[in-house]
């Protein structure tokens, strides 16, 4: 078995919530579902995962199973809740995603007649200045990367400092993982920092494929991302995504 | 003889007739999840107009926009789940039909409703600080916290509300209601929030019923939180309403695909399904079923 970028992708996911402790992990999408998974299966054994609904799960089904031992209930309100107490760590997608590690997915254009309506902000206001928050993105453009998102719902660091310490004060925009490569927001000035490019991509790749400045640290050598263990591997293929679902959104 | 509490009965069209223009009306479940449709699908036939709709939003908001229906739309999201985005919402707001909206975070949604619900004018939060929730809606405010911390805090607006409609599993003719499913969702919130509430479910029963097919920490509503009860089997079709049943997928598929498609579709889709009443939908949706039963038997 060797590696596809998809798994790569699930190993950087699972490698954002290996040092979260005992808190409730919570995936929005497939690739990170199956990161998370893979991260209470090995690097975090104390991470509390859901469905996806509406219940806590003792043990990591495969994707789209359901869980044979239940240990909690986790309804929309309850997760209201964990939100405000803020022992949650989300990840969610990200339409587009600014140089500042703000986020859209409310709509394209201008909010008061949007080219493109999307979802709505949903919970990303309430969980950037509440809780730690990465986000997902399956298709790295310069569509999505961009200097500046056209509606901010969630908070980069810098926005939330602006608004005082109660947003400022539990901010925490943890990782941005991507089909190409891994960020943060530590680069100058809370701006996107890149951490690692996945095997097979170059700096110039990375660059390429945004549309805003990348902040690399010291020489500009960048780090590769580390590829799955072999455990993961077997993991992944042969428990949580055998079928290959993964592959519809980073195909191979 | 002694006295029992009252009878709440009505038909979807009696609970329709008691809307008013303009009344700010929340639609409980959550996204294409025991949604009143049924309730919705009346109101489409209705002459109801100029609404402020409260709804963490699915078809019911779909459907109410694209009709034209919705003067004010406040939402923190509107999906279909298998369907992320809504089409008929995307295009009523692409195309500017609705006249005003107000994107709150899904959680400013929660802390207004029990702000109404306490009949308090505001609760303070975080969400909503440093994002575009309060620069595309001016009129929120911020409070700061009295006490020696000095927290500048959202102070979301109580989320008040003329009218609630809800949908249930099981209901008492008094309005003493349960779910059955995972999820109360925040049916009890609207019914609080509102000045009258409506239920809709999917069987009335006996009082004594109501807790035979589960706990009593299910029972979500009071009768006191209730104006009036409503029966509409499969009344939340095609959203969940587990363990009645689920979403009625390939239904929702046929919905989106003409809602995203031309107006021509959408007019066949609206003739077919939704220009006559309840019963006329429910047998509507049956022969849709039987076409799809057959497609596959060939």
């Amino acid at each position: 078995m060797s590696p596809t970028r998809a798994d790569v992708c699930a190993a950087a996911i699972a490698d954002a919530f290996a040092d979260d402790g005992e808190l409730f992990a919570s995936p929005m999408g497939l690739l990170p579902m199956l990161g998370v998974r893979l991260c209470r299966l090995t690097q975090n054994p104390d991470l509390v995962i859901s469905d996806g609904e509406s219940l806590f799960l003792a043990s990591p089904p495969p994707l789209f199973a359901k869980g044979d031992v239940v240990e909690g209930w986790i309804p929309f309100r309850r997760v209201f809740d964990v939100v405000a107490y803020g022992k949650r760590h989300v990840m969610m997608g990200a339409t587009q995603i600014d140089r500042h590690g703000n986020q859209n997915i409310s709509a394209i254009g201008d909010f008061a007649r949007p080219k493109r309506q999307l979802l709505g902000s949903r919970g990303a206001p309430g969980n950037t200045v509440n809780n730690r928050t990465s986000y997902w993105v399956p298709n790295h453009s310069p569509r999505t990367f961009v200097e500046k998102v056209d509606v901010v719902s969630g908070v980069g660091p810098q926005r939330a400092k602006a608004a005082g310490r109660a947003a400022s004060r539990y901010n925490d925009i943890h990782r941005i993982v991507t089909n190409l490569a891994v960020f943060d927001v530590r680069g100058p000035g809370d701006t996107l920092r890149l951490l690692s490019a996945h095997p097979g991509v170059t700096l110039d790749q990375v660059r390429e494929a945004s549309g805003c400045d990348l902040h690399v640290d010291g020489d500009g050598a960048i780090p590769q991302s580390r590829l799955p263990t072999a455990e993961e591997l077997v993991l992944i293929n042969e428990m949580l995504d055998p079928k290959g679902l993964r592959f519809k959104e980073v195909p191979e | 003889m002694t006295k029992g509490p009252r009878d709440k009965r009505l038909t979807i069209d009696q609970v329709v007739a008691t809307l008013e223009d303009g009344i700010t009306l929340g639609i409980g479940g959550w996204g294409p999840r025991r949604k009143p449709m049924a309730l919705v699908r009346a109101i489409l036939r209705s002459d109801l107009k100029d609404l402020t709709l409260v709804s963490w939003g699915g078809a019911d908001v779909g459907l109410l926009v694209r009709a034209g229906k919705v003067k004010k739309l406040v939402y923190a999201f509107v999906s279909l789940d298998s369907v992320p985005l809504e089409p008929n919402f995307q295009k009523a707001r692409q195309d500017g039909m609705i006249p005003e909206v107000v994107e709150l975070d899904e959680g400013m949604f929660q802390t207004g409703l029990l702000a109404a619900s306490q009949r308090l004018p505001f609760l303070p939060m975080r969400a909503g600080l440093g994002s575009d929730v309060l620069v595309n809606n001016p009129w929120l405010k911020t409070v700061t916290s009295p006490y020696d911390d000095g927290q500048e805090l959202v102070a979301v607006p109580a989320l008040e509300l003329d009218v609630a409609l809800v949908h249930m599993n099981r209901a008492d003719k008094h309005g003493n209601a349960t779910y059955l499913g995972p999820d109360p969702y925040f049916d009890d919130l609207f019914c609080m929030a509102a000045e009258r509430a409506y239920v809709s479910c999917e069987q009335i029963v006996d009082t004594a019923g109501l807790t035979v097919e589960a706990p009593v920490q299910r029972l979500l509503l009071s009768r006191m939180m209730v104006d009036g009860v409503v029966e509409t089997p499969n009344g939340a079709h095609f959203t969940t309403c587990t363990p009645d049943y689920e979403r009625d997928e390939p239904f929702q598929r046929a919905y989106a695909l003409a809602a995203g498609g031309s107006d021509e579709e959408w007019a066949a889709f609206e003739q077919r399904f939704l220009s006559g009443d309840e019963a006329a939908y429910q047998a509507a949706v049956l022969a849709l079923h039987d076409e799809h039963r057959a497609e596959e038997n060939q």
